[in-house]
């Protein structure tokens, strides 16, 4: 049995809105329908999508806080919703936008409040205590109320509360956000770190790919509140529909070139961009190329991920 | 339990870590619910008596009702805010916690200021009680009601609150029915009309807090024929609401939706 198994998860919403002076109308909207998928334990999971897609009402509901309106969830053999404080001992959530954190007072109390409610063994907790301090560079900041700690401090500082109890499972809804490049790529490397030394799973959603290339061997990709894709970070750009790009430098500006499996998508003086599927292999095309033209350099790109999840969207 | 007195005495060590302005608002809190009183007892320097009941008797049900009140009060923290915690996504975060999240509702922010207000009540109840003949069967009435005053209050802010999962800014309709609660009991039901005191026994029970019970006090018979067992019911009036609250807050939280982002 998988960690995370969800089949056929929906949640609904029902809007209320104004019609007029006194009547009201009400539209359901799907935030989730038919969702499907299995995280094992030990997988670092990239949950992407665009706006509105459906990620944190996923991850409300895989942490007991939305009740399902159709479909099941089990989360470490639990059903999140009945059983949501059991789950809290097994799980971390942080989420990007807020903090779980009590607002006035300093991180140091957070964190012994937190030890208290969690009931963690003061071995546990002084060795994550101390681990979690030093990578994510804490130290200085333990005796400064939440208030007073930047978007990048506090969430670092959220981070380590979440994973004071040792869940099995982080979840992080767009922990990136607002980050700037350093202490992104910091982060980055603790999630490693993380799930390589204790196998934490984590589930993570994210507009910055960045995250993905740096973590996640798999991808899900919701759309309006459905998957469109599950599968390996290197199969997203095969499978979804993208294409590699051959660059050819010309020695001299020529017509299009005309080659098989390939075309010409542009053309800039003795410079041509060749499109070809991203499944395929680019040396026979190469060949031929080299053997039809005056070639002075040859380069291939990879597809953007950032093109082929727009693809997905749009799709 | 444990949980809760663990998150009060956070804030209570939050509050002390300011002396004055702690204790500032610890006074004008008595000075405020002081001046509640001063205005009934003003208005004994026209009249003898009120709706039968003379300044000592009004008195000893205004005690009851406010000690009983304040004390609920202290003990719901935020639940009355429930609203502003769904927008803010504090509530989530509750979710995501070992601890029930009306305990965690009840300790946040846990104001021990709020002990100025019960010494009024308990002041004033002082002042009023030498009119009653005590005996230990009377000892023993005067303790159930507070207890299941304290505990028909805590219910009536819950339920009340509840609401705001729904309408996140109910909370003044939630105010009425507590703090306006309140203020109505501190007055002798002989001064409203049958029905609003019918509707205070069986709809909203606020008259288990200290009505019936004072009724017993003093030796009186309820003067709109209630049954004479009603002054020792206040236990049970408790433990029907606690069950009622029991469910609606549960309906409340499964119906819960988070905010939208
Ligand atoms: N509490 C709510 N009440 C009404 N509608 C909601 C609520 N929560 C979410 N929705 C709707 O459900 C849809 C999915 O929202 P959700 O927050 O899950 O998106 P998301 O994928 O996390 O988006 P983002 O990338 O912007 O964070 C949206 O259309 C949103 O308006
Ligand atoms: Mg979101």
């Amino acid at each position: 049995m998988s960690l995370i198994e969800v089949k056929d998860l929906s949640r609904e919403f029902t809007i209320r809105k104004r019609a007029g002076l006194l009547r009201r109308t009400s539209v359901v909207k799907r935030a989730v329908h038919d969702l499907t998928f299995e995280i094992d334990a030990g997988e670092m999971v990239g949950y992407i999508g665009p706006n509105g897609a459906g990620k944190s009402t996923t991850i409300k509901m895989l942490t007991g806080i939305l009740v399902p309106s159709g479909g099941s969830a089990q989360v470490a053999g639990l059903e999140p919703s009945r059983r949501r404080r059991e789950l809290a001992r097994r799980i971390g959530v942080v989420f990007g936008q807020r903090t779980s954190l009590w607002w006035d007072l300093p991180l140091r109390d957070s964190f012994e409040l937190l030890r208290r409610i969690y009931r963690i063994p003061d071995k546990t907790f002084r060795r994550n205590l101390e681990d979690h301090v030093a990578m994510l560079d804490l130290g200085d900041l333990l005796d400064t109320p939440v208030r007073q700690l930047s978007l990048g401090q506090r969430m670092r500082g959220d981070i380590a509360a979440a994973l004071l109890h040792d869940p099995e499972i982080l979840y992080l809804d767009e922990p990136t956000i607002g980050l700037d490049v350093v202490s992104k790529g910091r982060l980055r490397e603790f999630l490693r770190a993380l799930n390589h030394e204790r196998r934490t799973t984590l589930m993570l959603t994210t507009h910055d790919l960045g995250d993905i290339e740096a973590l996640c061997d798999r991808v899900i990709v919701i759309d309006d509140g459905t998957a469109v894709f599950d599968g390996p970070l290197p199969s997203l750009r095969t499978g979804g529909g993208a294409s590699r790009t051959l660059v050819v430098d010309l020695v001299d500006e020529a017509a299009p070139i005309a080659v098989e499996g390939a075309e010409v998508v542009k053309v800039e003086g003795p410079r041509q961009w060749l499109a070809f599927p991203a499944g395929s292999s680019a040396a026979p095309l190469v060949s031929q190329v080299a053997a039809g033209y005056d070639v002075a350099d040859l380069s291939i790109h990879e597809p953007d991920i950032e093109d082929v999840i727009r693809n997905l969207y749009g799709g | 339990m444990r949980a809760y007195w663990l998150i009060a005495l956070l804030w209570i060590r939050a509050a002390l870590s300011y002396p004055v302005s702690f204790w500032t608002m610890m006074v004008g809190g008595v000075l405020i619910t002081f001046l509640d009183f001063v205005s009934i007892w003003l208005m004994f320097t026209h009249i003898d008596s009120y709706g039968g009941f003379s300044l000592r008797e009004i008195g000893l049900l205004y005690g009851v009702t406010s000690i009983a009140f304040r004390i609920a009060d202290m003990l719901v923290g935020s639940v009355e805010k429930i609203g502003q915690k769904v927008r803010s996504g504090d509530l989530d975060a509750m979710m995501t916690k070992p601890v029930p999240v009306l305990v965690q509702l009840c300790a946040d922010r846990f104001e021990l200021r709020r002990l100025g207000q019960i010494g009024q009540g308990v002041a004033v109840f002082a002042w009023a009680a030498p009119i009653v003949d005590w005996n230990p069967q009377r000892l023993g009435v005067l303790v159930m009601a507070i207890v299941s005053g304290v505990v028909i209050y805590f219910c009536v802010f819950v339920t009340f609150s509840t609401i705001q999962f729904w309408t996140t800014d109910a909370s003044e309709f939630a105010n009425a029915f507590t703090y306006g609660g309140n203020t109505i009991m501190q007055y002798p039901m002989t001064i409203f009309p049958r029905e609003v005191v019918r509707s205070l026994t069986y709809l909203l029970p606020l008259t288990f807090v200290n009505w019936y019970p004072c009724l017993f006090l003093l030796g009186e018979t309820d003067p709109f024929g209630a049954p004479g067992w009603f002054r020792f019911a206040s236990p049970l009036a408790a433990l029907v609401l606690v069950g009622i609250t029991a469910l609606v807050w549960r309906q409340g939280l499964r119906r819960y939706r988070s905010t939208g982002s």
